[in-house]
């Protein structure tokens, strides 16, 4: 009985873990997959305890991420003080593509600096309750950077899998916590199947993405929750998601409904829009051609933290965007340069490849009419620019090099 | 000569706790998954659905390669290889 009181403990409200496709469930542990079908598992929780959940118990919370704990399935046992990021009014970008209101949620801001702080949090935290010692994972990058973070302020070892063709912003951010980094040459689809394997043997490693993940997805959900406490407790109307394995879509979605189903927002409609780059493109192909399943695809794209070919919620992200209304766009890696440069440019936020992703979808979207400029709309920014510098080095150089001179900067035109 | 066929920790309690399991004279992976059931029964419902094709969320890789990019349920499995079945819900 004290084991089940602290189990509960350990893992906030959560009940069980049950099967997404068959409805199979299983005590909460270690595991991603169900024995009967191999459908994905998710968190079950206790619906009483969460009813207990007001906008006053979570404004009473910590400024972090933890404040929405009571719907989270961990407690913060390894807490960088993850999640609080700036929700921005970007009117300036706004005018400059015809809309009325435009928000920039910037998790740039988090301690490694991206939103993979976020789901680290939960799964590292669920791993420790879990009795793991070892953090491990398979990366584009910004997930390798947080979890060796994590696990170095846990004291726990972390052993992160990465493409070794990642940008040395991601490389040496990963590296510099001290952990095993194992560079592996293929894509993230490559590394992700390893691991998988990998997983399979060492069982006592708590791989945040494989056989914690259905603890670790649940961390995006409190990307959702923020936006909506933010707003003035209350859900925008549209929101555009970068999309690489899918996941973050589908839990920002689930947390307005959590939100909603709990009274804490009024459930107004909402529409879900999925941002892609066209040389990773699987979930935009497959719903342009109205499929309801995903094709894998080999990446090529300079928007390396979304390049998942076979993306494990892509269904669940197609799902979402039909159900709410939204579609999924994708952009030539040219407009995600201009998607960087143009959300530097007007709001003085530099994000990563992902983000010119997403801002370059915004604009095709608008274009193509299936975005409404009038209504009220949050974008993400996931990452942060000085991670993946060389996508906008060619095109981000000194206006003139001069001698300090004052009539050399007469002449030199730096004044106009 | 046989396949080796590396078996994911979720059915392993259909393989008496082994990671790897041999089979002998399996040409394709539809063979091998007979074999298999044979040896191990249960194991072929569990990889493939009602309509006899690979489950949703399942991959299985010959060698290298993933059979959806390769020939399906009928791409050669020859004496040597090794055949891995992985749950597809990872990563991200």
């Amino acid at each position: 009985m004290t084991t089940l009181l602290d189990k509960s403990h350990a893992f906030g409200a959560a009940a069980n873990l049950f099967c997404r496709e068959c409805g199979a469930t299983y005590d909460l542990g270690p595991g991603n997959a169900c024995e009967q079908c191999f459908g994905p598992l998710e968190i079950g929780y206790d619906e009483t305890l969460l009813s207990l959940v007001t906008r006053e118990s979570i404004e009473a919370g910590p400024r972090t991420m933890w404040r929405y704990g009571a719907l989270l399935p961990a407690t913060p046992v390894v807490d960088l003080q993850v999640g609080g990021t700036r929700l921005v009014k970007a009117d300036n970008l706004a005018r400059e593509l015809g809309m009325k209101t435009l928000w920039v949620k910037d998790d740039s801001g988090n301690p490694t600096h991206s939103f993979k702080d976020r789901v680290v949090a939960v799964a590292a935290s669920a791993a420790r309750s879990l009795g793991f010692n070892v953090l491990s994972c398979a990366s584009t990058g910004n997930l390798a950077n947080a979890v060796a973070a994590a696990a170095a302020r846990a004291g726990m070892r972390s052993v992160v899998f990465i493409p070794s063709d990642l940008e040395d912003g991601k490389v040496i951010t990963t590296a510099v916590y001290g952990g095993t980094l194992v560079a592996i040459d293929g894509t993230y689809d490559d590394v992700n199947r390893l691991c998988a394997e990998v997983a399979g043997e060492q069982e006592d490693w708590a791989f945040v993405n494989v056989n914690v993940r259905p603890f670790y997805a649940e961390g995006s959900k409190t990307v959702g929750f923020e936006i909506a406490e933010q707003l003035g407790w209350r859900l925008p109307e549209q929101v555009v998601v970068p999309v690489a394995s899918g996941a973050l879509l589908t839990k920002v979605d689930k947390a307005w409904r959590e939100f909603s189903q709990l009274g804490l927002v009024e459930g107004t409609p909402y529409k879900v829009f999925g941002a892609q780059a066209t040389g990773c493109s699987p979930v935009s192909t497959a719903f342009k051609a109205g499929h309801d399943v995903v094709q894998p695809v080999r990446p090529s794209t300079i928007a390396k933290s979304l390049a998942i070919g076979n993306p494990a919620d892509g269904v669940y992200a197609l799902d979402v965007v039909r159900r709410t209304g939204g579609a999924v766009a994708d952009v030539s890696d040219d407009d995600v340069v201009e998607g960087i440069r143009l959300l530097a440019r007007t709001e003085g936020i530099f994000g990563e490849t992902a983000g010119g992703v997403t801002v370059a979808c915004l604009k095709a979207l608008l274009a193509s009419a299936q975005l409404d400029p009038a209504a009220e709309t949050v974008i993400l920014n996931t990452g942060d620019g000085l991670k993946t510098l060389d996508a906008v080095a060619p095109v981000a150089k000194p206006t003139v090099t001069i001698k300090p001179s004052l009539i050399e900067f007469r002449n030199s035109g730096a004044a106009t | 000569m046989s396949v080796t066929v590396r078996v994911p920790t979720i059915l392993r309690s259909l393989t008496g706790g082994a990671s790897e399991v041999p089979v002998d004279g399996a040409s394709t992976l539809s063979e091998l998954l007979d074999k298999l059931d044979a040896d191990h029964p249960g194991i072929k419902g569990r990889v493939l659905d009602d309509a006899g094709k690979l489950r949703r969320f399942v991959n299985v890789y010959v060698g290298e390669e993933d059979v959806r990019f390769a020939g399906g349920l009928e791409t050669p499995t020859p004496d040597g290889t090794t055949v891995s079945i992985i749950p597809a819900v990872a990563g991200g």
